[in-house]
Formats: structure tokens, sequence, C-alpha cells
């Protein structure tokens, strides 16, 4: 792909845009990211953030319940929305023609949404049934990402299940809703996102004519969730009624990818050298030659990589048969990770991670929806959305003793181990 | 208590002193660039069709080969067991490649190649970087040719093989899968989605091998090839590195199914469950039938999109659902259509009650003009948007050839939409969404939901 024109510029009330033009296809793409995510939520408020999201799909001030969704798909396109640990996204990818349209559904909700009692009941109800769907009615439900946090983190923000408990949940009231929007949902906290196809000119002008009145409120000050890692060892099973085999999940911590995002990389690559492809260290070893393990990954970010700021997780998980204990899967993790730790990996081994990270780009970008929201994350958390046109080079640029330095950081005596154990019985 | 006011209430912020503002009109759409295309059929008998979609350096493979069961029932079959294996040993070796090796050629030019297998078709997917299509096409010719079915590599797949059914058979939507399957199909190898442990571990090398050459042939058998390429080159490309793929007779199309006829709602029961599953099937209409567009769009008008009757009803009114859908599901020779919604056990029984009542409203009282627009926008449009990227095209490219459609198809799709009227949609949606016309199944915790389910009606019991 040519390399990439970008334009950013800030209205007066904080909001900053970044525009990306590509005329390669009719489509356009539109993203809100606001600097609010999980971590923010307050004790006792676990799952607000996620069911606030929710709620700014239901109506504001031009519109009534249910007018987003048909207007967005009247227009031919689709919309969604989701939840991080640092942020909250929100997108639409449309027809060009509906780029206006776009602009003005998403600059209504940020200026003037409209939450009622009733439809909070309603999505406390569907994000209930959310919840049932990916966690408590299925196997391996919220594996590893919310069981994980809560072994290798210990303070509130980083440790809590950002789906939210079910009696939490029930007790958020539209006062509480008023607080978080006030709070967090400034222009000045949000970065908008349009990428495809845009005349740079008249979407700057559509932007302020549709932003440019959204009222100015502070930038809340973004506190610090940075926690130390943990001393030794931290150990947890987890029982799974419904699970038919036994899992497991290594967490460990990453260098901070704001301040350090090369140190952040090198881990990126050692989860290609050992999970990524056939030919990886831990698929051949632990699947197709000791045929110990199912199913295996690696990789930094519970979200994916880049996904967060400090403090983020390098996680490797693995579903295992049950004829071996769990610690005979991890004694052969630590036993690969120390071999690499004492001699590095061969240059092939890094070249076939690079180009497989060039290709897993290349595909991101092709997808409107995914390169708007890579591009609006990456302003949002880097501040600099042509990041993910770097990523190749800068992935390409690891060495292989840097790869050797991030394994040898994966120490055992500063990790989390989550165990699943089946509890359902045989059934 | 009393605090200092620190945040506006939401009828503070719901609220500007310009008041509700009017929906800008959508402007002028530019049309989708035309696609340059070579279609042409290998002497091997492989249909072969490149596309040039140039937005990234990528280029992305399909390669369908129809693969059903020609056995008349699975009961005693060992086809799908067989078809299992191959699908997950295909791509550990050949004669002059290990497994090791032929994973480190893909990577080098940041490629992938996997290998999947239904009741209906081989499919091999594949991408990498343009430059390595060479590469890729020489691994794939390797595979097709020179498949070696290491035994070890054989007997380590198929236990993980077994691991693999048993973590799939313990999702909640698979169980309903399964079960709507068998009810709609019985024995037919259609509703055989997964074998059995014991059919299996009963497969041999042979057995394998044997398969590779009788089923698995070019002719009947589709590529694609999307991305950063000349189409024309593409396709000399895959006829040189393909040709030596050869084999007698043709692959296998699933014969026509058995029409689906409507009958009571089967409960399977989950003990413990905390959510059920409703699945819910009727007979439909191939794409090629003329009131396939109307279908579609009265298809979407019932549940096949957020702004839907039964998305607005079990969710955005009654908060009875996180996920509700209908949708087509097409074979070789016909059409399904399927609707699922998940729901928790002490709403089931309403959740189900919604959704037939929507299927009479559809008939009773026809989607109006403007739901028809919003269906049909929504259809042109999600058109354009699925396949602007390389892979979203290639997918969609591979599965209409698959059905015997062309890209002609796609292309003229949109007028179609353009021209169905809302009264071919009434039409539709009386003939065929009329409730007593589907059958299916509920999975869920049948203590819990029996008292309403038998109150309700319509649900058998087992």
């Amino acid at each position: 792909m040519a390399s990439p024109e970008l334009h950013r510029f800030t209205l007066p009330n904080g909001l900053r845009v970044v525009l990306a033009p590509d005329a390669s296809a009719p489509v356009v793409g539109v993203s809100v990211h606001y600097d609010v995510g999980f971590r923010s939520e307050p004790e006792g408020r676990t799952g607000f953030a996620h069911l606030f999201e929710h709620l700014m799909f239901q109506g504001s001030e031009s519109l009534e319940k249910l007018a987003h969704f048909r207007h967005v798909q009247s227009s031919g396109g689709t919309f969604n929305g989701s939840t991080h640990p640092d942020y909250t996204d929100y997108y639409q990818v449309l027809p060009s023609a509906a780029l206006e349209r776009a602009l003005f559904l998403e600059a209504d909700r940020m200026r003037a949404p409209k939450i009622t009692d009733e439809n909070l009941r309603n999505q406390i109800d569907v994000v209930k049934e959310e919840i049932r769907l990916n966690v408590l009615n299925r196997p391996y439900g919220g594996f590893p990402w919310i069981l994980l946090p809560p072994v290798l983190f210990k303070t509130f923000a980083n440790a809590h299940n950002g789906y939210g408990d079910f009696i939490d949940l029930e007790s958020a009231t539209v006062d509480n809703c008023a607080e978080f929007f006030d709070t967090y949902y400034s222009p000045a906290n949000a970065v908008l996102t349009v990428a495809g196809d845009l005349d740079v000119e008249t979407t700057k002008t559509l932007v302020e004519k549709h932003f440019g009145d959204v009222p100015a409120r502070p930038k809340p000050e973004r506190p610090s969730f940075a926690e130390p890692a943990p001393q030794g060892e931290v150990r947890q099973e987890h029982g799974d009624a419904l699970a038919p085999l036994p899992a497991i999940a290594i967490g460990y911590r990453v260098p901070d990818p704001v301040t350090d995002i090369d140190g952040y990389l090198a881990y990126l690559v050692l989860a290609g050298v050992l999970t990524d492809g056939d030919s990886s260290r831990l698929q051949q070893r632990l699947v197709h030659q000791e045929g110990i393990v199912i199913d295996l990954n690696a990789g930094c970010g519970l979200f994916g990589p880049l996904e967060a700021r400090d403090p983020d997780t390098f996680s490797i998980t693995a579903i295992h048969t049950p004829e071996v204990p769990a610690e005979q899967v991890v004694a052969a993790i630590d036993e690969e990770l120390q071999k690499l730790a004492q001699v590095p990996p061969s240059a092939e081994e890094l070249a076939k991670v690079t180009a497989r990270w060039a290709s897993t780009m290349h595909k991101e970008h092709d997808r409107l929806t995914n390169r708007t929201l890579g591009l609006g994350s990456a302003e949002l958390l880097f501040g600099r959305a042509e990041l993910i046109y770097e990523l190749p080079e800068r992935i390409a640029s690891v060495t292989v003793d840097e790869v050797s330095a991030a394994a040898k950081a994966l120490r055992p005596d500063a990790r989390a181990l989550l165990l699943v154990k089946p509890t359902g019985g045989a059934q | 208590m009393t605090s200092a006011k620190t945040h506006r209430t939401a009828e503070e912020i719901g609220r500007t002193a310009v008041g509700p503002r009017p929906l800008p009109e959508l402007g002028s759409q530019k049309a989708a660039a035309d696609l340059s295309t070579v279609d042409t059929v290998l002497p091997n008998g492989l249909r072969v069709i490149a596309v040039r979609r140039a937005t990234v350096p990528m280029v992305e493979l399909r390669l369908r080969v129809p693969f059903a069961d020609p056995a008349a029932s699975s009961v005693g079959s060992a086809h799908s067991a067989q078809a299992e294996v191959l699908a997950n040993t295909v791509l550990t070796g050949t004669a002059s490649r290990s497994r090791v090796e032929i994973d480190t050629e893909l990577a080098l030019v940041g490629g992938e190649l996997d290998a999947v297998v239904d009741p209906e078709r081989l499919s091999f997917t594949g991408n990498a970087l343009a430059t390595g299509l060479g590469t890729v096409l020489d691994v794939l010719r390797d595979v097709l040719v020179n498949a070696a079915y290491p035994a070890d590599e054989l007997e380590r797949e198929s236990g993980r093989l077994v691991e693999r059914i048993s973590l799939a058979r313990s999702q909640p939507n698979v169980i309903a899968r399964e079960a709507l399957q068998k009810l709609l199909y019985g024995d037919h190898p259609y509703a055989k989605e997964m074998p059995e442990a014991d059919e299996v571990a009963a497969v041999t090398r042979d057995d394998v091998v044997a398969l590779h050459r009788k089923a698995l042939l070019p002719r009947g058998s589709v590529f694609v090839v999307v991305g950063d390429v000349d189409p024309a080159e593409a396709v000399a490309q895959v006829g040189e590195a393909l040709s030596e793929w050869q084999g007698d007779g043709e692959a296998v199309q699933l014969p026509p199914l058995p029409p689906v006829s409507g009958g009571d709602v089967l409960l399977v029961h989950r003990a413990g469950a905390v959510q059920s599953q409703i699945r819910l099937a009727a007979q439909s209409i191939p794409r090629t039938d003329e009131r396939y567009p109307a279908l579609q769009l009265a298809n979407l008008v019932y549940g096949g999109f957020f702004s839907s009757r039964l998305v607005e009803n079990i969710r955005e009114d009654k908060g009875y659902t996180y996920s509700a859908r209908s949708h087509p599901e097409f074979t070789v020779h016909g059409a399904t259509l399927l609707i699922d919604a998940d729901t928790a056990s002490d709403v089931t029984a309403a959740a189900l009650l919604e959704t037939r009542y929507e299927l009479a409203r559809l008939g009773m009282v026809p989607p109006s003009e403007s739901e028809v627009d919003v269906a049909r926008n929504y259809a042109v449009g999600t058109l354009l948007t699925s396949t602007s990227s390389q892979s979203g095209l290639a997918s969609f490219v591979v599965n209409l050839v698959a059905l015997g459609l062309g890209i002609d198809w796609l292309v003229a799709h949109p007028q179609r939409l353009q021209a169905v009227t809302p009264e071919q949609v009434a039409a539709a949606a009386l003939e065929f969404f009329a409730p007593g016309n589907f059958t299916g199944v509920l999975v869920g915790d049948a203590d819990q939901l029996k008292p309403k389910l038998s109150a309700l009606g319509g649900v058998a019991f087992q």
C-alpha cells in the first residue's frame, strides 16, 4: 500500500480528528473513540462502562430510540461499539454517500444523548443476556480475559470483571449515567476518525458543522493504573462445570507500550516464535510432538496487541488433555522459554514472524472497519494514528537478542497461573 | 444527603438550546469500480476465477471441492470421519515437504493455508503477500498431488480431532445445531457435521489415501484468486501450477435434500442451562428463484438485521435476548430459512411466543413501504461494504460460484433489489414466513422450561 496520507486537526472544543482518505472503494468508515474503558469504573460499578456503551445507542436529542440503527442501516451501513480496558469505541461503515449522516449521528449522541430509566432497564436485561451468552452458559466463558486479570493484578481497576456482576449492573441508575457521561464523554476526551472514500476539505467542513457546537467540557485527568508486577507465582484454580478439558493461562507483565513500544513489540515477536503456525516452537513440541495440548495461543494484550496502556499483559493459554497434569504443560513452556533465553531464535524464525505480521497488517487495513478503528485507537492511546502503518517495519527491526531478552523476562517467579478444572463430571 | 453538584442531570444532558436537528440527506453515491476478472476452466476440469483488487499487496485464495458422502444415509458410512481426518492431515506433509517445512515456506511469504471440511465440501483457504502467490500455489499443488499422510501425524491428529469434537460439543450453539440438523434431515449425510469418536478411531491411513484419490478431484471444483494480481496472469499461473492435479470423474455434489416441513419445536434438555437456544427452520428458495430478492427483503424485515421486527421486539423492547436473527442458508440445490435466538430460561417461552407472533405478523401486517426501503438500502449497501475487501470479495465469489452463480449475479443484484415492490415482499412474507412452515429445536433446562412451554403449545418433549 502506498504510504497513506493522514490529516489531523483539533476542534476548539478539544475533539481530535483524523482523516484518512482512500478512494479504492466507494465506502467510508467513521469512528469515535472515548478515552474511558472498564479500568475507570469505580468499585461497586463493575460493567458500567460497557453498559453505558449500550445506552449510547438508545437515542439522543434528534434521534428517538431505534433511530440510530435505522438511519445507519437504511443508508446501507453497519455499526457497532465495544468497550476495552482503556477506551470505548463506536463506528459506522457505509457507502460514502452517507458520510454526513454518520457524522450527524455520532455528533448528536456526543452532544446530547437521551438517557431514560426505561432504556436503562431494557439494556441491563440485554447486557445480562450478553453475559449469559458469552460467559455463564458456555465452557471457558471469559477465559482468559475475565479470569486471568484477578490473578495477575491486585488493584480493583486492573483486576475486576469488565462485563460486571449482575448485582452491580442491576443497581445502575440514570444519575450514574449522567455523571459518567459528563465526566468522560467530553469532546476533549475523544478522537473522531474518518477513513475511506472522502474529500478532505469537504469532510473537514462537515466535521466542523456537526461537531463544532458540541459544548466544550474539561478533559478528565487520567489516573495511573500502575501497580507492581506480581512477587512470585500467583496461582488460582477456577472450576468450570461446562468445560470438557482442563486449561491453563499464564499471565506476565509487558513493557509499557506507550513509553517503550519497541520493547513491547519484542514480546509480540516472541509470541509468534512460540505459537504462530505449525513450525512455531510450542506448537511443534506441545501439539505435534508430545500431543498433550489441543489448542494453544500466546500474545500481548487480552484484547489483542496495542489495545491498552500500561499495565498490559502477555499471556500463554493452552487447553490440554486430562491425561497430563497442568504442571507438565507449564514445565514444557518454561523449558522452551529458557532455551530462547539462552540461545536467541534464528534469523529465519524472525523472518517468518515478520512476514506473517506484514500480511496480518495488510489484511487488517484492507477491511475498512478494522482500519478505521485501528487508526482511532492508535491516535487515542499513542497520539500517532500512523503507527498502524509503521508496525510491519518496526516489527521487522526487532532483533533476535531482543526476543531472547523478552523470553528471559517471562520468569516463573513473577507471573500469574490460572488453572481451569472441569468440574462437570462425565456427561 | 446532598453534595456539590458535579454533573448535569440526564434531562439536562439530553437537550440543547437549538433543539432536535434534521437528519442530513444522503449524498450522491459513486459506483464501485468494475471488476477486472477472468473466468475459465482448466483442462483438468477445475474452474478458475481471478479478480483484480489491488487495495493491499496481498492475494487471497479459495479452493472449493464438492466432497459429499455418496451414501444415502450416514448410518454405517465412514465418510464423515474419513473426511475429517483427511482435512486435518492433508497439510501435514508431502513426498518432499515435512509439516514444518510447509509452514516455514508459507510463513516466509506471509502466507497461510488451511483446510476444513463440512458435509458439502472440502475448502482450502489461503492468503499471502502478492509476491508469494507462486509459493502458495506450489505448496497447494504439492499437497493436492503428493500429500503423504505421515502415519504419526495421522495418529496424533486423529486423537486431537476427538478432543476438538468434544470441545465443540460442549458449546450450546453446536449442541443446538446438531439437534436441529438431526430433526430436519435425520440420517441424511448432510445432517452429520461431526463424526463420533469411535468412527474417527477406526479411520486408517489407507482409508484417507483412498478418499483423497477418489474424492479430491479438480473436475467440479472451483478455485478463486482475488488480490493485487493481473487476472490473466494469475489464471495462467494457477493453470501451470495445478495442471498436475488430475483425477477420474467429478467431485461429488451434495444430493438434493428432503424438504423441511413445519412441526412442533423439539425441546432438548441441557441440565443446569441458564440460557436457551431457540433454533427454528423452514423451507426456502435458492438465489436463482425469481422470488428470491423479495424473500431476501422479507427476511431482513423479519429478523435479518438489527432494524428488524424480531430484534426490535425481543431485544430492544423486551430485553429477552442479546442476539436474535434470521438468515437464509443455501445448499447447491435449495435453501432454508433459519431463526436463532438465545434467551434466559425464565423468558424462553415468552421469546418463542413473540418469535412466532412476528412470523404471523409478517404475513398479516406486511412490511410497509418504508420498512421495505430500509431493508433494500441495507441489502444494497452491505453488498458494497462486504465485498470491498479482498478477503470479503474472495469468500463472496467462491460461495456464489459454488452455488452455480457467477460474478455477473453479484453485479446485477442491486438492480434486482431495486425492482422489488412491497407487494412482492408481502407475497414472500405470506408464503415463506407462515408460522406453520417452521419446525425447530429448543435447547435448555427442561425442568425450568416445561411448565410454560407446555402451556404455550407446539413444543414436543423428548
